[in-house]
């Protein structure tokens, strides 16, 4: 749907935990270098689909997928494809801030050493800090405990972690959800400038959230015994302003979930 | 009537005060009696043992002289096989915690392994002894030897090694986990780097204190054929052993008071050692939990 070039793409996603059916048959382009926005009520399935992209999903023991995800065009779900090559080109912030508990230093590092970055970590480090606007705050005590920021300063630890293994893509699950309103804007300031490099995904229940920062929105929500089907994608300012769907339009003004 | 009202709180919060305090009350009585039978104890073995604690009985064999009898077979002995014991079963150990909590994904197998653990950490220590003697002794030929001793201690502590070290590792939080998997690590990368260190204060205070209870073992070795009367150091993992219970246990049941004054000074060099090994284990949790 999206008029540029679609670096993820589902084709009849369906997932289950057992047998419940948690997403129903979502296809969804997501376009490049773009950020996209998923909301949505409760239960309806979007951290889900999220998790769907990087494999993340799977670590669930009761789990399973049928559908295509497409990365380039490529079947994420093919047999010869390793889940933890996927993870390292796209990454993942999660909904509470879960730095290790390690020093500064150590956490935006360890991405790169457990992958078997040769180059410079310390420029690598501080470079993924400044993308994360985090180096002012942190750079006189690389070395003190990750555990010691405040919540802000974690997530955007966590956002620095993630760009130091350079991915292409870059997931967020709620990532504002356990924040308060600066550090909210804090982040989504980072994320505007980062969606000129990356493409992101982000999982919302705010929905001025969704309006301030993406450039696409996928609406999806649970009817009667279908749970988790995409009801309505398109541009952001479309999707807010003039939603096609009346289930939108119900969602976005308020009427429902 | 607001008045009325206020004394009858006052009342009432008056008897639960009351009901605080003798509760606080009953349970420092529990904890004097605890700690005063302990101090009895220890006291009452100090003060029969005073006379015997000094260098040379920790450096001379057993004798049939009590004033020559030391302690000194026994205290090499139970070093050498804790150390053994300690070893092994902190690497079975902690492997199976490893493999039980990281790796096992069929959930009615795992529960089986699972209960059955538990139901070992159960099973009296002489039982160890007799398995220790079949296996270690017999079936692997390694003789009534430090070697064997150790190895039959390691199985008698086993399930509670497996059981604390699982505790520990479940305690780290599966977001840590998840944050490793997100930015591409392998499930071995995830529990070296990141379960393992926040878990191994955890996993090493229970090896230490299940190996400390280890060391008053005296059953299962005298099962297992270990010696009573030792006049040699142990000289390899192959060499014929006393440790101290058993060398504490000899001398008690000998008449002359002579040898009940060692066996009490031998009480006190063995819950010196414990005090070592429990301070160790302290220690080790200060350093490794306050990295960061």
């Amino acid at each position: 749907m999206p008029s540029t070039e679609s670096i993820l793409r589902t084709d009849n996603l369906s997932v289950y935990y057992g047998t419940k059916r948690a997403v129903t048959d979502v296809s969804l382009d997501v376009p490049s270098n773009q950020i996209t926005a998923i909301i949505g009520p409760s239960g309806c399935g979007k951290s889900t689909l999220l998790r769907c992209f990087n494999r993340m999903n799977e670590l669930i023991p009761t789990a399973s997928t049928t559908g295509k995800v497409y990365f380039h065009g490529e079947d994420l779900y093919a047999e010869h494809v390793d889940p933890a090559e996927i993870r390292f080109q796209i990454g993942m912030v999660f909904q509470r801030p879960n730095p290790f508990p390690k020093s500064i230093f150590d956490n935006v590092a360890f991405g790169p050493k457990i992958n078997g970055f040769k180059g410079d970590m310390a420029e690598l480090v501080e470079t993924s800090l400044v993308r994360a606007a985090l180096w002012d705050e942190v750079k006189d005590r690389l070395n003190a405990s990750a555990l010691s920021l405040s919540g802000g300063q974690q997530q955007r630890l966590c956002i620095a972690r993630t760009l130091a293994v350079k991915p292409q893509v870059i997931l967020m699950d709620e990532p504002c959800s356990a924040l308060d309103p600066i550090a909210t804007l804090a982040i989504e300031e980072v994320m505007r400038e980062l969606a000129e490099e990356y493409s992101i995904v982000i999982v919302t229940h705010n929905m001025q959230q969704a309006a301030r920062v993406s450039h696409y929105t996928a609406f999806m929500m649970t009817e009667e015994s279908r749970t988790g089907i995409l009801a309505e994608y398109g541009e952001s300012r479309q999707i807010f302003t003039n939603p096609r769907d009346e289930r939108t339009e119900a969602y976005i003004t308020g009427r429902f979930g | 009537m607001g008045a009325v009202q206020r004394t009858e709180i006052q009342r009432r919060l008056a008897w639960r005060k009351r009901k605080s305090t003798i509760f606080a009350g009953m349970c420092m009585l529990a904890i004097t009696i605890a700690l005063g039978m302990l101090a009895v104890l220890l006291i009452y073995i100090a003060v029969q043992g005073y006379s015997r604690v000094e260098w040379s009985f920790l450096t001379s064999f057993p004798s049939r002289f009590p004033e020559r009898a030391g302690i000194q077979a026994a205290v090499l002995g139970s070093i050498y096989v804790i150390g053994i014991a300690g070893i092994a079963s902190f690497v079975l150990g902690v492997g199976a915690a490893i493999y039980l909590e990281e790796y096992a994904t069929r959930q009615r197998f795992t529960r089986i392994i699972q209960i059955n653990i538990a139901n070992l950490a159960g099973v009296p220590s002489i039982v160890y002894g007799i398995l220790g003697l079949e296996i270690f002794v017999r079936s692997l030929s390694l003789g009534k030897s430090v070697l064997a001793g150790g190895f039959t201690l390691a199985l008698l502590v086993l399930p509670v090694i497996i059981i604390t070290s699982q505790e520990a590792i479940r305690a780290v939080p599966p977001s840590i986990r998840e944050g490793g998997f997100a930015l591409g690590a392998s499930r071995w990368q995830a529990v070296w780097h990141l379960v393992l260190p926040q878990a191994f204060s955890g996993i090493l205070t229970g090896v230490i204190l299940a190996v400390s209870r280890a060391m008053g073992e005296t059953a299962p070795l005298i099962v297992m054929g270990a010696l009573t009367f030792v006049p040699f150091a142990p000289d390899g993992p192959m060499s014929r052993f006393t440790v101290l219970p058993i060398q504490i246990f000899n001398w008690t049941s000998r008449p002359q008071a002579g040898f009940h004054e060692a066996a009490a000074a031998g009480i006190v060099v063995l819950l010196v050692l414990l005090f070592i090994m429990n301070a160790g284990a302290v220690f080790l949790r200060y350093k490794f939990g306050n990295r960061i």
